[in-house]
């Protein structure tokens, strides 16, 4: 009787070989993402029982075609899988291989096998292969690499049972040796073979070929490795190539014997006519703008109904709250930090969701590889690579799940300056602060009986964000200078129905790393701007209510217009109005006063949120009515000039600042998850006020 | 002596052996995606700015930058 047992499976294999599905199918809903301690890359694990006895924990590892690691995604495989004692490193590999293209998925498992790994062969795709024509012997394929091999189809979960019971029984490597390195290095192998005590001799060749590669050696080791080498004359490019050329010609022999009948190309023919006129020059383009378009509506207006239902809740929720519980500071932070900041996380939910379905769709059909290919020439102009525009332009919905959907860009550089750029386009958040400063200051006229210049200066405002952010990229790649070269040598992916679990995980995953990762920094954050703006030096706080009765006894008030002066009077007199009013001095010459400063303050929590403070400094009560808004503003008097306070100069001014300003927290705490530090964060946070508060000043000084 | 073709001035449809390679640190790249010396290459068709191409490696549809595809040599 065996007692039981939990195995640690890694899947690995080229990227489209259908590794997430086969994940999918096997962890179902059972499954922990993360990211790997340091680096931004995901790290996918899930449960899994494979029989009675033996139960695994399965890690769905990045993309490889082979050891040899370019990309952050690609390190990461390599490490784990050479360093023995890591927490990650596997009991057993299911090497996941695309049966159609049989060629280059060997050469990973022929590295492999050498490695001494346990490995089983997993031909996913039989379905395709089969329509192909393509008819192999697998058990002779078995045989000729001494590997458990299985047929699966991980897209229907077809073959599971077979892959999990080889994959129990699978404990011995292969006794294949196919890569023998060169005569010239075996001494120095010998001595790096002893000095770590490694098992097989390709082992000790990847310590030699790339110890940079391998964080776990420290930096002892590295420096043993390199002096190695360096006395054995060693050069690491020399070897890989020809150690790539001798792989391919074993699995050619292999493939040779095994192959019965090989398949024919005519089942992709759909998928090559589908790419004459996805990729065609005006079709191509007009396609990709189109699905761009749709995507963009979807985030913002379909999103806008849960949206406005959980605003709604929350607000009703914290109004509830505060009037069922004690009174008392706790509980007042609670209903009035807490609660609302918990809204303010759940609220991004239906954006990024909608997002990542569209994303996800883009990515399983094979269609995302077709708008980098469209896409890639524009945008590496500006330091970006084809992979930037869906990013991008998701901004302008919002740039919370744009920043997150960076991910998808695999040269650091380039993702760096599309996460960098990607707040300037002009998110939904903007709309509310663009709507009501544009209607008080550009009349109601039409152009021609039919253009609205209220549209136009709005149209404006996008343009503006759209062309800092092309303007910051082509700044920052003269600046950023990193070694990583950057590629674009990518599969074309045969096209085909998304499969629909995939994109039901993709969205939950994302979701939770959202809520989960980013949710610490904005509640943080959310409940500090409330303190702000809820407390102040005490003795004037506590008197507020007899200090404004004592101000308008004289006026005859309603009980609702006294609350709400008694709420301007407490903003007024709050660490926030303190700060807004310390700060005047600094925001003068941009025309703005130390109630636009307040509101400045709080609206850092989300831009939207200016439009409520607005509300509540000039004692206004709730922000409902925009017109009622708009009507104050325009009787509010510069006390300096004795004219309006709010002159198309300060309007414009401000208008440029809220398009530049980088006024979202949210915005932040995703940009320091997905650089994994505040470097980042603050610089962007730095330059874009900075760019802002420039324009702001130029705009008022020139324009008044 | 002239400089040997490359797959970058290959035109759509066209087919050609490869023959080396003029980059050695891309060639590593390269040659794991399957770019082997001898192997047939098609050239499938280019983004509507010429840049970048799709091409075909045994059976296997893949993009290239003009700068990835002027490093491999091709004789005709």
């Amino acid at each position: 009787m065996g007692s039981k047992k939990r195995l640690k499976i890694a899947l690995v294999g080229k990227p489209n070989s259908g590794k997430s599905s086969l994940f999918n199918q096997l962890t179902g809903l059972n499954q922990k993402i993360g990211n790997f301690p340091g680096i931004t890359v995901d790290k996918r694990m899930g449960y899994c029982q494979l029989d009675e006895m033996t139960s695994a924990e399965i890690i769905d590892l990045p993309g490889i075609y082979s050891l040899y690691p370019r990309t952050l995604d690609e390190k990461i495989v390599v490490e784990i899988l050479t360093d023995k004692k890591g927490e990650y490193f596997p009991d057993r590999i299911a090497v996941i291989a695309d049966a159609t293209n049989l060629k280059n998925c060997l050469l990973l498992l022929t590295q492999l096998i050498d490695l001494g790994l346990p490995v089983v062969l997993a031909l996913n795709m039989m379905d395709l292969a089969a329509k192909s024509g393509l008819s192999l012997d697998v058990k002779k394929l078995a045989r000729q690499l001494d590997v458990p091999v299985v047929m699966i189809n991980a897209r229907q979960g077809l073959g599971l049972e077979d892959l999990k019971a080889q994959l129990v029984n699978a404990a011995t490597p292969s006794s294949k040796k196919i890569f023998q390195p060169l005569n010239g290095v075996t001494i120095a192998l010998e001595e790096i073979q002893k000095h770590f005590n490694l098992s097989t001799a390709y082992e000790a060749f990847q310590y030699l070929q790339q110890p940079e590669n391998l964080l776990f050696l420290s930096h002892e080791n590295r420096l043993f490795i390199k002096t190695v080498a360096v006395q054995q004359n060693f050069f690491p490019h020399k070897y890989q190539g020809a150690e790539t050329i001798h792989r391919y010609g074993f699995i050619q022999e292999v493939l040779d014997a095994v192959i019965i009948k090989s398949g024919g190309h005519e089942w992709k023919s759909l998928s090559n006519r589908l790419d004459k006129i996805l990729t065609h020059k005006v079709w191509g383009y007009l396609i990709f703008f189109t699905l761009l378009f749709l995507i963009f509506q979807s985030v913002f207006a379909l999103a806008q109904i849960p949206m406005d239902a959980i605003d709604r809740g929350f607000a009703d929720l914290s109004t509830f709250m505060s009037k069922r519980l004690p009174s008392g500071p706790l509980f007042e932070l609670i209903s009035s930090g807490i609660v609302p900041g918990i809204g303010g996380i759940i609220i991004f939910i239906p954006q990024i969701a909608i997002l990542f379905g569209f994303i996800s769709i883009l990515e399983e059909t094979g269609y995302m590889s077709r708008v980098v290919f469209l896409m890639d020439k524009i945008m590496r102009k500006f330091g970006m690579n084809g992979r930037s525009v869906v990013p991008l332009m998701s901004g302008l919905a919002c740039a919370i799940p744009a920043i997150m959907a960076t991910r998808t860009i695999d040269n650091w550089k380039d993702r760096l300056i599309t996460i960098f750029v990607t707040p300037l386009m002009s998110c939904s958040a903007r709309l509310p602060v663009f709507t009501i400063l544009v209607a008080l200051i550009v009349p109601q006229q039409r152009v021609l009986g039919l253009i609205s210049l209220q549209g136009i200066a709005l149209m404006g405002l996008y343009l503006l964000g759209f062309f800092a952010a092309m303007f910051s990229a082509l700044l920052l790649k003269a600046i950023i200078r990193v070694k990583e070269r950057s590629y674009l040598i990518m599969e074309m992916p045969t096209y085909r129905m998304p499969k629909w679990s995939n994109v039901g995980l993709t969205i939950v995953e994302k979701t939770k790393t959202f809520v989960l990762e980013a949710g610490k920094v904005i509640i943080a954050i959310s409940i500090i701007l409330w303190v702000l703006a809820s407390y102040g030096p005490r003795e004037v706080m506590d008197h507020s209510r007899t200090t404004v009765r004592e101000e308008t006894k004289h006026l005859q008030l309603t009980e609702e217009v006294f609350e709400n002066r008694v709420a301007a009077y407490k903003l007024e007199h709050s660490y926030a109005g303190i700060i807004g009013k310390w700060m005047e001095p600094v925001i003068k010459p941009l025309g703005f006063d130390w109630k636009i400063g307040i509101a400045l303050i709080t609206s850092f929590a989300a831009r939207e949120v200016f439009v409520s403070t607005i509300a509540t400094i000039y004692s206004l009560g709730s922000a409902d009515d925009n017109a009622t808004i708009k009507d104050r503003l325009k009787d509010e008097i510069n006390p300096d000039t004795g004219g309006p306070r709010f002159t198309p100069a300060v309007g414009f001014s401000l208008l440029v600042f809220y398009t530049f300003a980088m006024q979202c927290m949210s915005t932040l705490a995703i940009v320091k998850r997905e650089t994994k530090g505040w470097k980042w964060p603050l610089l962007q946070l730095i330059y874009m006020t900075g760019l802002a508060y420039v324009s702001a000043f130029i705009v008022y000084q020139v324009l008044s | 002596m002239a400089r040997p073709k490359s797959v970058a001035s290959m035109k759509p449809g066209e087919t050609a052996v490869i023959s080396g390679f003029t980059d050695e640190e891309l060639s590593i790249k390269l040659l794991e995606m399957g770019f082997l010396p001898g192997t047939v290459v098609r050239f499938n068709f280019s983004a509507p700015f010429g840049d970048p191409i799709c091409v075909n490696i045994s059976g296997f549809d893949l993009s290239l930058r003009l700068d990835e595809a002027c490093t491999i040599s091709i004789l005709d």
